[in-house]
């Protein structure tokens, strides 16, 4: 196998008269963290949830470990983990319950699980709040615990979207370390953020506007193509360009 | 397997953390099995009576007394004046005037045509029908019982009756089954429903949908918890129904079970089925309730089927419970058993299978 | 003020878009009224039965023909004795009649019957009872000779409600239904909805009061009940027949009132659930079903024990239903209800008021 982990090549999605994703061409490597940037309304998160499986494309290609986009959206959903916009894990679970459930999902076994709760349970240090129902935690620990529930099964893949937002700058610093480790361990993280100082984490990232990908490349280069100083005016002077934003 | 397990634990726990959930598995069977059996009664009593007697004879005194002594009638009042009685029509109740011409006695013996009136106010249409003919039924009575008394001659009964299955003409006996199902039907298609569409309301069955987790092993652990629920209910109500009516299945346990095994199943997919369709919980509430308020009609369940147009008729075979209920109320009742009820056993297999294959197919992972 | 039509467009909005819940809203009340016109009834109009005959003698053979030629029975066959149970049983008839062995001589008085014989024994399926003595009436008189009784039978008149059709008599309880369910259940769920997706915490920090943003929440539901209610009228006007011989002014007050009523219910459950399952539930299943069980839309409340008769009067739907059938069907004017206008007045007063002030004690 070749270290592209993702390869995508004229990706589309139309809801009617609406291109939400305009032709859309990129590839990922295994191991990297890939930001996927742009405004609100851009067609991030339609793209990211065509790339899961959860949305089917218009057309276009693509495939994610492997697997076809188009037609094993099923088999990608094996090899990668998702942590949406909006917190999905179930409030009324405690926090162990939730880690327990997607490890049962994902086939672990009882060893593993027990294993692998205790091992998120000490990174977060969450061991008191084991036996908490998830829905009275705060936010900042929410997402962590999302995190550390969509690599639980180690996948080769896993997509982020926007997982920092509403969250304090500690705890977002603190979010950025569990994506670094989860990288150094072989993991490549899809991430879609608004923030520009998260994009300058990332080894690549591309900036979307109005449903294209405008530009593309580390932040090194990009700054260097568009004679900024930071990420931030990258963005901007993309942005600038757009209709669709508000 | 291992995977179907987790998701039950899962859906185990929600329910029995939920606040309200579980009180409402008991409650809810406690109100209907201990409250409707005494409501939904069509044994009319105390129908309102008031008579214009003008005749004033030992006939006409005679079936006063009979109406006034009869459980069936609440005597208004005797008057002379019809306007009198029809006031009380108006205005206190009475749903029935029953006037008595003057010198019907001598008419009666000279066989001229003086009749007996009967008003009936139709606007309460059951109880003035029921009501009506248990008043011809009184008179007829009495004048045969005045003509044996004149003749002197013991007649033997041309008929006899033999009234099987309930022969104490219990109502409740013949509406208890009926509830059984109605809970059925409203805990095991409104819950699971809501439930499902509540995670789309919530976001999480999103992070389900990312997973490799199969439709059919998920729409299964959301039938599986409500078909157990849906027997815990039935199980109570029957016990209850054994408790406060002394009413226990004239046949075998088994049957009931095999066929509440089928229905709850049907009902289930049904509601998932409205689920997967709709994005909001007033959405599938509606809907489902749409369904429910026609199989609460028209299967049977308050109203006969041989009672209504063969139209009618014709849309009830595609009702579930229509076969449920027949199959409750034969086992209960008559004490059928399954070989004699294998067609709706038949029918209940089939939409299980129909409506839970729908449930799968209708929930999409992907969009 | 402004900013309430906008809470107003928004919630309207919010309905339209819907258009499943719409569709199902108006519906709701056309299928049910033509199940209850046209469907749904509790007359007996056809009677299978068998027939146990050891000698098929012409006397049998005439009174089977008799009846077959009657509309109401259905002959479908001969059987043996020891199939009666089976036939009953498995519901291919309702009744067996069974002649005697010397039906002949029995009928004509030559043989003297002993006690316990009778010319013929009727076997009914009693597990319906009402069924079952309706039947019986039917078979008993279809073996009467004709001339002996009729001359005595009374002359019966049905006043108000001609054809007797019970379709009459539910229109009223239909009426109490959807209202509760459109406004009461709705109106719930909806601000239910916003509590748990909280966004009813955007709309109370507007400069718009509280108040009123529940005012604007339950007009769009208010007025979608108005549609229901003048489909509901027509309907029952030109497809049922029913008369409307009444004061049309009144009903349609009254329903206004009722709605009202309903709204503070709804509004009320609001501010007990906290989830929107809890909210349907408890507007779904536990309000729904004293409002058709208790209020006399199907079942006379005269005919209830004492207790639940008292417990009746609590149900809004019940003074609402009693007072519609006589304005609708008996054609009384408004000075006939103006007892039951008085207690759904209070009834709508104390609820409002208990609404109100539980909403506002959630608030601080």
């Amino acid at each position: 196998m070749s270290d592209i982990i993702i390869s995508v090549k004229d990706l589309c999605k139309c809801f009617g008269s609406f291109t939400a994703v305009d032709h859309i061409t990129f590839d990922v490597e295994r191991g990297e963290i890939f930001g996927f940037l742009g405004a609100n309304g851009a067609g991030k998160t339609t793209a990211m949830r065509m790339l899961c499986g959860l949305s089917y494309p218009t057309s276009g290609s693509g495939t994610v470990a492997g697997f076809d986009v188009m037609t094993q959206g099923e088999q990608i959903k094996r090899h990668i983990g998702y942590m949406s916009q909006k917190f999905s894990l179930y409030d009324d679970l405690t926090v162990r319950e939730n880690i327990r459930l997607y490890a049962g999902i994902y086939g672990l076994n009882r060893y593993e699980t027990l294993r692998r709760t205790v091992a998120v349970l000490n990174r977060l240090r969450f061991r008191s709040e084991a036996d908490t129902l998830v829905g009275s935690l705060p936010l900042g620990w929410k997402q962590k615990l999302a995190f550390s529930v969509a690599t639980l099964h180690r996948p080769e893949v896993v997509f982020l979207d926007e997982p920092t937002g509403g969250v304090d700058p500690v705890t977002r610093r603190q979010f950025w370390e569990m994506i670094y480790e989860a990288a150094a361990g072989g993991t490549t993280v899809f991430v879609t953020t608004h923030y520009m100082d998260e994009a300058e984490y990332c080894s690549r990232v591309s900036i979307m506007v109005d449903g294209k990908i405008e530009a593309l490349g580390s932040p090194i280069e990009l700054k260097k193509q568009y004679r900024a100083e930071s990420m931030d005016e990258v963005f901007r002077f993309l942005a600038r360009g757009a209709k669709r934003s508000g | 397997m291992r995977t179907l397990l987790v998701l039950l634990d899962k859906e185990f726990r929600q329910f029995v953390r939920n606040a309200f959930m579980p009180k409402m598995v008991i409650v809810f069977p406690l109100l209907v099995m201990l409250v409707i059996p005494w409501v939904a009664t069509m044994d009319v009593k105390h129908v309102g009576v008031s008579i214009v007697d003008n005749d004033h004879s030992e006939t006409s005194r005679r079936i006063v007394q009979k109406i006034r002594s009869s459980d069936y009638f609440n005597l208004r009042g005797v008057t002379e004046s019809y306007e009198e009685a029809f006031d009380w029509l108006e205005n206190e109740g009475v749903d029935v005037i029953l006037t008595i011409p003057k010198d019907f006695e001598l008419a009666m013996a000279g066989n001229s045509p003086k009749r007996i009136g009967i008003d009936v106010n139709g606007t309460n249409a059951l109880k003035g029908g029921l009501g009506s003919q248990y008043m011809a039924q009184i008179i007829r009575q009495t004048f045969t019982e005045l003509q044996q008394e004149q003749t002197d001659v013991v007649a033997s009964d041309l008929f006899t009756v033999q009234n099987l299955y309930n022969p104490t003409f219990n109502y409740q006996h013949f509406m208890v089954p009926a509830l059984m199902i109605i809970l059925l039907v409203l805990i095991c298609g409104f819950l699971p429903g809501l439930n499902l569409v509540g995670e789309k309301e919530f976001g999480t069955i999103e992070q389900i949908n990312v997973t490799p987790v199969s439709r059919f092993l998920f729409t299964l652990a959301k039938l599986i918890p409500y078909w157990i629920i849906g027997f815990v209910v039935l199980v109570i109500a029957m016990l209850l129904a054994w408790w406060a009516y002394g009413l226990t299945p004239a046949g075998s346990i088994g049957s009931i079970f095999l066929a509440a095994l089928f229905f709850i199943l049907t009902m289930s997919g049904l509601g998932i089925t409205i689920a997967n369709r709709s994005s909001t919980m007033q959405q599938t509430m509606f809907v489902m309730f749409f369904f429910i308020m026609i199989f609460v009609l028209m299967s049977g369940l308050l109203t006969p089927i041989e009672s209504m147009p063969a139209w009618a008729q014709g849309i009830t075979c595609i009702l579930p419970p229509r076969y449920f209920v027949e199959v409750m109320r034969s086992v209960y009742l008559k004490g059928a058993s399954f070989i004699e009820l294998w067609p709706q056993y038949v029918a209940l297999v089939i939409f299980a299978g129909l409506f839970n294959t729908m449930a799968a197919l209708t929930y999409k992972k992907q969009s | 003020m402004n900013g309430f039509l906008h809470f107003v467009k928004k919630e309207t909005l919010h309905i339209l878009r819907d258009r499943r819940t719409m569709l199902v809203v108006l519906l709701m009340p056309v299928v049910q009224i033509l199940l209850f016109g046209f469907a749904i009834s509790t007359e007996v109009n056809n009677i299978d039965f068998f027939a146990v005959a050891p000698n098929r003698t012409e006397a049998v053979r005439q009174q089977l023909e008799r009846m077959e030629a009657n509309p109401y029975f259905t002959f479908k066959g001969y059987i043996d004795q020891r199939r009666i149970d089976y036939v009953l049983r498995s519901g291919q008839a309702a009744a067996v009649v069974v002649f005697a062995e010397n039906y002949d001589q029995l009928i004509e008085g030559v043989a003297v019957a002993s006690l316990d014989e009778a010319a013929v024994q009727f076997v009914l399926d009693a597990s319906n009872p009402n069924n079952a003595g309706t039947h019986l009436v039917y078979l008993q008189s279809s073996f009467q000779s004709a001339g002996s009784v009729t001359a005595m039978a009374p002359a019966v008149r049905v006043l108000y409600n001609p054809q007797m059709k019970s379709s009459y008599n539910f229109v009223p309880g239909i009426m109490g239904l959807i209202f509760i369910l459109i406004c009461a259940m709705m109106t719930s769920v909806s601000i239910v909805r916003e509590k748990e997706s909280g966004t009813m915490e955007v709309l109370l920090v507007s400069p718009v009061r509280p108040m009123w943003i529940i005012l604007a929440k339950m007009i769009p539901y208010f007025l979608l009940s108005c549609m229901g209610l003048v489909v509901i009228l027509l309907l029952a006007h030109f497809v049922l027949g029913v008369p409307m011989s009444g004061s049309i002014v009144g009903l349609v007050g009254l329903s206004l009132l009722y709605l009202l009523l309903s709204l503070a219910l709804g509004l009320f459950i609001s501010t007990i659930a906290h989830t929107q399952v809890v909210a349907i539930i408890i507007s779904g299943m536990l309000l729904m079903l004293p409002v058709i069980m208790l209020s006399g839309m199907l079942f006379p409340v005269e005919n209830m024990p004492g207790i639940l008769q008292v417990l009746s009067c609590i149900v809004p739907a019940r003074w609402y239903i009693e007072a519609v059938r006589k304005l609708m069907i008996a054609g009384l004017s408004l000075s006939a209800v103006w007892q039951e206008c008085c207690i759904l007045f209070a009834m709508t007063v104390v609820l409002v008021g208990v609404a109100l002030k539980k909403f506002n004690d959630k608030l601080e």
